[in-house]
């Protein structure tokens, strides 16, 4: 008898044991502390720490080199160009998804595909597609569009490449925003949007006066993941460009991978990471939901 | 309860046996795997290169240039993106007095940085007398000492190669072994205003050789330097060449980082690379393509030659082995097989069988044309700049990125990379070397 009594007065204690949440979440924390909190403490000490002493002079040297003004407006600009056009595209998408039609099952696989692919790769597909012997020309031709080869990523023609990376950009991250879009619709009750129906409202009155409100906790998550995302756009980018464009985080890797300073890169670091917790507490302050219009 | 209980015992397993995985495995990565050891031939030999060191050259090292070796040879090669590993292994191992290993594979340039811990090869060399490398180029292998401190091992270079459909729009009377460099902006001004496409091209991509073209083809023919002449007005010439030529370049130059790949799908017609860039196009599409020297300039034809070496440290465990390794890879039957496997031209034997096939053979009567040249003008890659070397490929990216791409002000520019570029010289303390003027102490932007 005892031997089965004593493993559940055990259970017994630890349930009531008050610590007992916190050593539940402890193998997170600690690999959170392990794997990032504590490589982002060595990021900013490599950034300041140089020879022994304490400087800004990576900071100085990341300032005044040649591209750090290029890599920061590109940077900013598809931050500013691709998360409205995603946003768009990806609540259309999970509309869709969410809309009881046939083969709603498809279009989620297409949708999804596009996540299972790195973005390395991804920016090598639409190298591939957009290239002057690329899929896209050749289609074209074929169909008798065109005469001659266009050049889609030339350099030389104001903003032929920052569409060429949106694009390809969109392409690749679209789906996740549509993920975390989905799971918010899907816990939206039908009774609400039913309900406005009954009162006369039109399929776009809904979305803005129904579901876009209660999709606002989604939608900060996402913003959030998309902004930080954005500012570490990097392989997209080196595969599409080349040298031609260049952002925060290829400059960090140029200046580790080619000019053996890990001070410099680790400037270049540190500055996407300030910038991304600015642009996300802007955007946390902005969506901040009052604990009274949260679903529950 | 019982489940809570089992879910505690479970995850405390995990952990101790991932603590437990980790530590092994943190063992097993610090020390080197301990491998039988092999009684036959050379026995067990550690190589260590930093040439031959992309992963597809890595594997066709191991599988094609050593196999057939009598001996265990453990080919390894420093980690991508870090050079300075070979040096700091080499030296490390010097220091402490004893090493594990017993052949190295490096650049000319390399060798000057970690010559105090060579062996003489000399008995090596002699032994080698018969297979046939040019004694110019075994004299190199002395760095400047009586010592035969590295045997020649690989050579390469950068060559142009051309389309046979861009040949009918050279200009009057050029010749394509002997162009110039007016006769080469003609030439791409006349592909882009007849055909209405651009269709010469250099690898200014990301992983792109373009600043090699700088150092070692564009200033050196045109002011006769690569650093004293930094700021000088025929280096300023060379840059507003540069400009001039770019408008009629393919656009998406600055995409490119190995030109065989757009040379055989047509977009490019004319480009320069580094030889092993570009043999795949020569190899796969012989009768399509022309091999030639680049262009000739006011102060001669710029030439980059590429020379990697075999030597053995002094700490070598297996110093037999190392030189046994060494009669093999510069036998006949090997060094005839590295232009094919990994696009670097032998350095033994003056004539390459029929075998070698079309293409490669037009690649190396090019070479021979850039050597032989009698206004050849020889650049050496940068030599003793250690890991700085990114940081001098960089002034030169970053001059053409200003100049030519944004149409910076040249004067302005040159200054300021200038400055940089003597603080590189000044950090590391490193002599001018050729096509500069030897210096007495560090070298001098003028």
């Amino acid at each position: 008898m005892s031997t089965v009594a004593q493993p559940a007065t055990l259970g017994r204690r630890l349930r009531r044991w008050e610590g007992l949440p916190y050593a539940l979440i402890l193998p997170t924390v600690a690999y959170l502390g392990l794997f990032f909190a504590w490589p982002m403490v060595q990021a900013f000490e490599l950034a300041f720490h140089v020879d022994g002493t304490w400087t800004v002079a990576p900071f100085r040297t990341m300032y005044h080199d040649v591209n750090f003004h290029q890599a920061l407006t590109f940077t900013l600009l598809l931050v500013a160009v691709i998360v409205p056009i995603q946003f768009v595209l990806a609540l259309g998408m999970a509309l869709i998804v969410n809309a009881k039609i046939r083969g709603r099952g498809l279009f989620l696989a297409i949708f999804i595909l596009p996540l299972a692919i790195s973005d390395l790769a991804a920016g090598l597909v639409w190298q591939s597609i957009l290239t002057e012997r690329g899929y896209l020309n050749t289609v074209l031709e074929k169909i008798g569009l065109i005469d001659q080869e266009y050049i889609w990523l030339d350099p030389t023609k104001s903003n032929h490449l920052l569409v060429a990376v949106v694009v390809s950009e969109l392409w690749r991250s679209t789906a996740f925003v549509m993920v975390i879009f989905l799971a918010g619709l899907q816990g939206i009750p039908h009774e609400y949007t039913e309900a406005a129906e009954v009162f006369g409202a039109g399929f776009f009155q809904r979305v803005r006066q129904v579901i876009l409100p209660l999709l606002k906790p989604s939608i900060q998550v996402a913003l959030l993941f998309r902004i930080i995302f954005a500012f570490e756009a990097f392989a997209v980018i080196i595969a599409i460009t080349g040298r031609a464009k260049t952002t925060l985080a290829t400059e960090a890797w140029r200046w580790q991978a080619e000019s053996f300073d890990s001070h410099v890169a680790a400037a270049y670091s540190s500055l996407i990471l300030i910038l991304s917790l600015l642009f996300a507490g802007v955007v946390v302050w902005l969506l901040r939901t009052p604990r009274e219009q949260m679903l529950r | 309860m019982r489940r809570i209980a089992l879910v505690v015992a479970l995850v405390a397993g995990l952990a101790a046996a991932f603590a437990f995985a980790s530590t092994v495995g943190g063992s097993a990565a610090a020390t080197p795997a301990a491998k039988p050891l092999s009684t036959a031939g050379a026995g067990d030999v550690v190589f260590f290169s930093n040439q031959l060191a992309q992963v597809s050259e890595i594997s066709q090292v191991r599988n094609t240039l050593l196999k057939g070796f009598d001996g265990n040879v453990d080919y390894i090669t420093p980690p991508v993106g870090q050079p300075q590993v070979f040096f700091n292994r080499v030296q490390a191992e010097a220091q402490a007095g004893r090493g594990t290993i017993s052949l190295l594979g490096a650049l000319h340039g390399d060798y000057l940085v970690i010559q105090q811990y060579l062996r003489d090869l000399s008995p090596v060399a002699k032994q080698l007398s018969k297979a046939g490398i040019p004694k110019d180029l075994l004299a190199l292998g002395k760095l400047g000492t009586k010592k035969q401190l590295y045997i020649p091992w690989i050579q390469a270079t950068y060559i142009m190669v051309a389309n046979r459909k861009a040949l009918p729009y050279l200009p009057k009377g050029a010749n394509v072994n002997s162009l110039t460099y007016g006769q080469f902006h003609q030439w791409a001004k006349n592909i882009a205003t007849k055909t209405g496409q651009k269709r010469v091209a250099f690898p200014a991509g990301t992983n792109g050789l373009i600043p090699r073209f700088f150092q070692g083809y564009l200033l050196p023919s045109f002011s006769g330097g690569v650093v004293t002449t930094f700021k000088s007005k025929q280096a300023i010439s060379g840059w507003l060449y540069m400009k001039s030529l770019w408008r009629y370049m393919h656009p998406q130059s600055l995409s490119y980082n190995f030109m065989q790949d757009p040379l055989l799908s047509g977009e490019v017609w004319v480009a320069w690379d580094h030889v092993a860039r570009l043999v795949n196009a020569l190899r796969t599409r012989p009768d399509e393509f022309v091999a030639f020297p680049a262009p000739k300039g006011p102060k001669g034809r710029g030439y980059m030659p590429v020379l990697a070496g075999l030597a053995v440290p002094k700490t070598a465990p297996n110093a037999a082995g190392a030189n046994q390794l060494i009669r093999w890879m510069l036998g006949v039957g090997t060094q005839a097989k590295t232009l094919g496997s990994v696009g670097f031209f032998p350095v033994v034997g003056k004539r390459l069988s029929k075998q070698t096939g079309a293409g490669l053979l037009k690649m190396n009567a090019a070479v021979g044309r850039a050597q032989r040249s009698a206004d050849a003008l020889k650049s050496l890659l940068p030599v003793g700049l250690g890991t700085e070397g990114g940081n001098f490929n960089k002034i030169y990216t970053d001059t053409f990125v200003r100049i030519v791409v944004r149409g910076e002000d040249p004067q302005k520019v040159v200054n300021e990379e200038g400055a940089l570029l003597q603080a590189i010289l000044d950090k590391t303390q490193a002599p001018c070397w050729a096509p500069d003027p030897p210096s007495r102490g560090t070298c001098k932007v003028k």
